[in-house]
């Protein structure tokens, strides 16, 4: 076990934790936008930093990556902290100024809109935290969007932006949207839904008939798993 | 093709044999054919020189090289005739053979073709006495101009390998980390970081393989010093990197180089494929049991490639994104194995440390920056160029000994080192004795070596939004404080240029740049804000005057700026009208013209070409 100091509260740790995960178990709050339990840590939304100090040296990291070490001492709301906090949140809302999410988490940290800042008039609520390239990647692992360009320009889409012949319709990446930027329309009677372009037909429950899974999406399931398809074709709650 | 070398004895007796095979007496016609001397058409120069030659069937009695850069590009052409090191520049394309029949052939000097030293207004004859070179120390980019980067004859003719073969054969992993600490050799690339430590890391380091990577991504612009030596010396820096893989423990060597640098991937390759031929790269080198092998891999021209982390992404095949570095490359770098990274100038430094020693290579330079150090001098300076001279020498010796001053009898106004992430460093402190540490004292930095020169007219509002512009454009989009947070900085310094800056713009820049600097992931986006910063450091009365006074003092921020006629000065000769695109300067003969503001576009024209000085800017 390691011993360390958060908030001027003394906590034991395992080694190998990051400091955002020893946080969060004690109970201390620590703001992230690009963080979810099932991913890999990334880094980019910046959010998370924390200020530490080893010895005589301060400071900033990023949590969610750096773990702890013994008689580490952290800092989560300093004012170095705070600073790149409320720059981070500005930056964002001038980004997508239409994005909920971020005017409510702005809200709740008190940072108010930088009005140096001209907010973007494209619409765009991505904010670049990687979610749902990283959940495709690594959780859905068929890889059918990533970024294109770099810096301003930086977009998530399927490569070349042409309909994803390896998208298979599951929808990890809208539901693990943070701002609502990834559209997912599907048809009032759920029999189709259309995502990155294309559209993907459902697959009915064989027992109960309620439509709940692309058959794309059981295809590949099946064949991943050795599963066989027609084992897949009944719903969860059916099952 | 040449014949496997088994030993180092073999190597000295290969070296003394293409040694004695050269007649130091004969004569000898160098042509630098650098990139830059390239482009003022120096090939044609090459081809004719080979026709005359040929046609005076002197092929045989005269020696003639073709190599990289020397270093003093505002004169190119440049032709070097040994053995007296006569010294011709800005040679005329068709002057070959004018050269070999008076000057090769009977000794006669060619008047028109020397250099003048503008300070004394002589002529200088032989290349050691001219400013420029006298002053510098060309440790390792002097070799430059002693062979022909596609021989590697010529490499080993001046003793190249040498260093390889006492390291392989003399000397254990160990002593040769020891002695590269003990040099303090520190990481030309930018960091400074010491590279013996860095090396010493790597060895001890859990994970097989270990890799070296040698970093060619130079993308600072205006700084091509790195590409100066892979073009006119790649079996330097190759030396290097085989020494360096030896002592870390490592068989596999990758050059990541920028692909918009063609002729430094051509000879590098060349190198490359002639080191494996001779047994210098390849299984059991010099007999020595050890064995190492490099190759090439070419960026696709991102400049935060040159980042460590980021350029490890791209090795992998990935988009160039760095990652935080809470663990080191030397532990886990390329393919999470350890990895140790070096740029071109530190591994061409190698060879000198172990064929010199540690003591003697410490003997150059600071207490604790030790070495030469190559820059890329370029701007509003006489002598554009690449300089190598001791650590500690001050930036006054650089810019106005060796540099040869600001041209046009302007003034010098501030010095931007280490590139888009380094900062502008103003008159007051010219006699700064450049080193790493030095320069960081005072919000700048080393970098790789680039140093931009700026005059009276050069804005310092405007500079900051060109880096800073810079920065915008090669930000790799990661994260967003420099992802967004250098753009918002970028747009309020266009505003301010453009006359709409607000009252608190420069607080607030200050402020971001804080901000920027604790939040941002990786190198390039904590250095982003340097340019912002170092010029309101130093240049704040600027920023102001855009600001509350919607001027701006240099002359240079359109939307502030208008241009007009001194009438006292104009003379009437009618040139600037001449010059004028839109027809804004008109006037009549003798008479004083005037620029009509509604069709001016202050493009600059009539400034430049009125001979009386009589257009304002204000």
């Amino acid at each position: 076990m390691i011993n360390l100091t958060i908030d001027n509260k003394k906590i034991e740790a395992e080694a190998g934790q990051t400091i955002l995960a020893v946080a969060r178990e004690n109970g201390i709050v620590i703001p992230t936008l690009c963080s979810h339990e099932s991913l890999e840590p990334s880094g980019a939304c910046r959010l998370c930093v924390v200020e530490i100090k080893h010895g005589k040296r301060t400071r900033v990291v990023t949590s969610c990556l750096y773990t702890v070490t013994e008689g580490l001492t952290v800092d989560t709301k300093s004012e170095r902290v705070m600073a790149v906090r409320r720059l981070v949140l500005q930056l964002l809302l001038a980004r997508c100024p239409e994005s909920v999410q971020l005017r409510e988490l702005a809200g709740e940290m008190g940072v108010a809109p930088e009005p140096r800042f001209t907010p973007d008039k494209d619409n765009v609520k991505c904010i670049l935290c990687r979610m749902c390239v990283r959940t495709c990647e690594k959780v859905v692992g068929v890889s059918a969007i990533g970024f294109s360009y770099r810096g301003m320009e930086k977009t998530v889409c399927t490569p070349f932006k042409e309909d994803s012949a390896t998208c298979i319709g599951c929808g990890a990446c809208a539901y693990v949207c943070p701002t609502g930027h990834i559209e997912m329309e599907t048809t009032a009677t759920d029999d189709s839904r259309t995502i990155w372009g294309r559209t993907f037909k459902m697959q009915a429950c064989k027992v109960c008939g309620r439509y709940f899974a692309p058959e794309d999406q059981l295809t590949y399931i099946s064949e991943k798993t050795g599963v066989p398809a027609e084992d897949l074709a009944v719903c969860v709650s059916c099952r | 093709m040449m014949s496997k070398i088994e030993s180092f004895d073999e190597l000295k007796s290969l070296q003394e044999r293409l040694k004695a095979g050269r007649d130091p007496k004969k004569p000898c016609v160098t042509i630098c054919v650098g990139t830059g001397c390239l482009a003022y058409g120096t090939q044609k120069l090459v081809d004719n020189f080979r026709e005359e030659l040929a046609k005076r069937n002197l092929a045989e009695k005269i020696d003639f090289r073709t190599t990289g850069c020397h270093g003093f590009c505002e004169r190119g052409p440049m032709v070097i005739i040994s053995p007296e090191k006569i010294f011709y520049q800005r040679v005329g394309l068709a002057d070959a053979g004018e050269i070999i029949d008076k000057t090769v052939l009977k000794g006669e000097v060619i008047d028109r073709l020397l250099y003048v030293d503008p300070a004394t207004g002589v002529k200088v004859v032989h290349e050691d006495d001219v400013p420029f070179y006298k002053k510098q120390t060309r440790l390792v980019f002097g070799l430059n101009s002693k062979v022909d980067p596609e021989s590697m004859e010529d490499y080993l003719a001046i003793g190249g390998y040498s260093a390889l073969g006492k390291a392989l054969t003399g000397m254990k992993p160990e002593a040769i980390i020891q002695e590269v600490i003990k040099a303090n050799l520190r990481g030309r690339g930018g960091g400074g970081f010491p590279a013996g430590w860095k090396w010493d890391s790597t060895r001890k380091a859990k994970g097989e393989p270990k890799y070296i990577v040698c970093n060619a991504d130079e993308g600072d612009p205006g700084a091509y010093m790195d590409r100066s030596l892979l073009e006119g010396n790649p079996h330097l820096v190759l030396e290097g990197m085989i020494i360096g893989a030896y002592a870390i423990g490592s068989s596999e060597g990758y050059i990541y180089v920028r692909n918009e640098y063609p002729l430094a991937v051509k000879n590098i390759n060349t190198a490359i494929r002639q080191a494996r031929e001779a047994g210098l790269l390849g299984a059991n080198i010099l007999g020595s049991g050890f064995s190492f092998d490099v190759k090439i891999n070419r960026g696709g021209g991102a400049f935060v490639c040159g980042e460590s982390s980021a350029l490890f992404a791209s090795l992998e095949g990935r988009a160039g994104e760095p990652r935080a570095k809470y663990i080191h490359a030397t532990d886990k770098g390329l393919y999470d194995k350890p990895t140790n990274l070096n740029n071109v100038e530190t591994w061409a430094n190698v060879p000198f440390i172990i064929d010199r020693g540690a003591d003697w290579y410490a003997g150059i330079g600071t207490e604790n920056s030790k070495g030469t150090k190559i820059f890329s001098l370029v701007g509003k300076i006489n002598n554009t160029g690449l300089v190598e001279v001791p650590m500690g020498t001050t930036l006054r010796e650089i810019v106005f000994e060796i540099g040869g001053g600001i041209p046009d009898g302007l003034k010098f106004k501030a010095i931007q080192t280490g590139g888009p992430s380094g900062g502008c460093i103003p008159e007051k402190y010219l006699d700064l004795r450049v080193d790493f540490d030095e320069l960081t004292k005072i919000g700048s930095m080393m970098g790789s070596g680039g140093m931009i020169v700026m005059d009276e007219r050069n804005c310092m509002v405007d500079v900051a939004r060109y880096f800073t512009n810079f920065l915008v454009s090669e930000s790799c989009g990661k994260c967003v404080p420099c992802r967004e947070g250098v753009r918002r900085m970028r747009d309020i310094l266009v505003d301010i240029a453009d006359g709409k800056g607000r009252e608190g713009d420069v607080e607030l820049l200050e402020k971001m740049s804080a901000a920027v600097i604790d939040g941002a992931l990786c190198a390039l986006g904590n250095s982003a804000p340097n340019p912002v910063l170092s010029t309101i450091r130093h240049f704040r009365d600027e920023y102001k005057a855009h600001i509350e006074e919607k001027r701006c003092p240099a002359g240079v921020c359109k939307a502030l700026i208008t241009y007009s006629v001194d009438a006292e000065k104009c003379t009437g000769c009618m040139v600037c009208s001449k010059v004028c695109p839109t027809g804004a300067a008109s006037g009549e003969r003798k008479k004083a013209h005037t620029i009509d503001p509604a069709k001016c576009t202050k493009c600059g024209a009539c400034r430049e070409s009125c001979k009386f000085d009589s257009i304002i800017v204000k």
